[in-house]
């Protein structure tokens, strides 16, 4: 099918089909999932720009399924997730503008490589200790899973706890009151600078950065890991749609790719947050830990090749 | 497997069946009615484009959920 926008000729099929994997990929952990689309459009030969563009116009699509769907489940924190979109859009202006930097710099490439391989890396790493210890300390009582409405509903286990507790406890002013997450106080501040991080590294590295957020709200806010998934995608709606709309001025957006791409997303999304009701907190983040690095084999990939996949 | 298993296995199926007829005639719908518009304003009105685009993948997004719920619904028999 050809698509004029981009002057591309890809199977409908095709597109459809990676929409759906990515959908549910990002129902399930709350991630847009670039780290998939930007490649798979990349190997039928889309060129980089509008491969990074019209992927931002999927996710904005694939997550307003997901979170209408996380919401009817009680997953999303509608406060949170508007405060962290002014941070996380923040971060994205800024990890732009060191890109740049780095590209006047002449060595962009491999900065940028590097540095996501290492995140990736850990955050993978951290998140197999957590989940790991996590359930062997609940062992005899397993944590249940995130059915019903409500923070007592989804109520979370994590072995950071205490590190958690000690950040909610900082009273830097002002405060905000987060109920649907079951968070008495909290400094803004402190959100902020969480979502401003995720921004910078969505900048930096491209797509949405929801497998560094995601992980974030849960470990550093406290937040329970199935109102993560939920209020991240929400978040990602108002940040990716500010990203579709830069990079669609700049003419790197086909909107008919995206279009035929969401559709199978729209299916993917609502099978992957419907499957969150089944796991506990702590096996959604086990199950989380492949994705990461899954991004750094691409980048290795990259690195060692000279192709950009 | 269970009787319950397969009877959510074969809805799933059946499901996916529709969707895809429909997906398909979607298609087919979009590059017919809107490639050239699209096209068009993308190389000459690029912050309507901009705009457009998005309002296009959100109200796709909305439509397409409530298309998915209806079928879940009617195909399972029951809300979920």
């Amino acid at each position: 099918m050809f698509f004029p926008i981009s002057g591309a000729h890809i199977s409908p099929i095709y597109l459809a089909i990676v929409g759906f994997i990515i959908g549910i990929l990002g129902g399930f952990f709350g991630v847009g999932g670039s780290f998939i689309a930007g490649p798979a459009l990349r190997a039928v030969g889309l060129d980089w720009n509008f491969a990074v563009g019209t992927d931002l116009a999927h996710i904005v699509g694939k997550s307003v399924v997901a979170a209408k769907r996380h919401r009817a489940l009680g997953n999303v924190d509608l406060r949170l997730g508007f405060i962290m979109a002014l941070g996380t859009i923040g971060g994205a202006e800024c990890g732009a503008q060191l890109i740049q930097m780095l590209k006047r710099a002449g060595n962009v490439n491999l900065v940028v490589s590097v540095i996501s391989i290492a995140v990736y890396v850990s955050i993978s790493s951290f998140m197999l200790w957590e989940s790991r210890k996590t359930l062997q300390l609940h062992k005899k009582k397993p944590p249940s899973p995130g059915k019903g409405k409500g923070a007592a509903a989804k109520k979370d286990v994590s072995a950071f706890t205490p590190t958690t507790r000690a950040i909610q406890r900082l009273k830097i002013w002002p405060m905000v009151s987060l109920p649907t997450s079951g968070i008495k106080a909290i400094s803004v501040w402190v959100i902020l600078l969480v979502s401003f991080i995720g921004g910078l590294f969505s900048g930096f590295l491209g797509g949405g950065a929801g497998y560094i957020r995601m992980p974030s709200m849960v470990y550093v806010l406290g937040i329970p890991t199935h109102l993560a998934v939920g209020t991240d995608l929400f978040e990602i709606i108002i940040s990716a749609s500010y990203g579709t709309f830069t990079h669609a001025i700049k003419g790197n957006v086909d909107i008919l790719i995206a279009l035929v791409m969401h559709t199978g997303a729209a299916i993917g999304a609502q099978i992957g947050a419907i499957c969150t009701q089944f796991f506990s907190g702590p096996k959604i983040r086990l199950a989380f830990v492949p994705l990461p690095l899954i991004g750094a084999a691409i980048v290795i990939y990259t690195m060692l090749t000279g192709h950009k996949l | 497997m269970t009787s319950e298993a397969a009877k959510t296995l074969r809805a799933f199926a059946i499901e996916l069946v529709l969707y895809a007829v429909l997906v398909v005639a979607y298609f087919f719908c979009v590059l017919h009615f809107l490639g050239d518009a699209l096209q068009r304003l993308a190389a000459h009105h690029r912050y309507t484009y901009a705009g457009i685009a998005i309002l296009l993948i959100i109200g796709q997004a909305v439509v397409l959920e409530g298309v998915t719920t209806f079928l879940l619904r009617l195909l399972r028999g029951r809300s979920e």
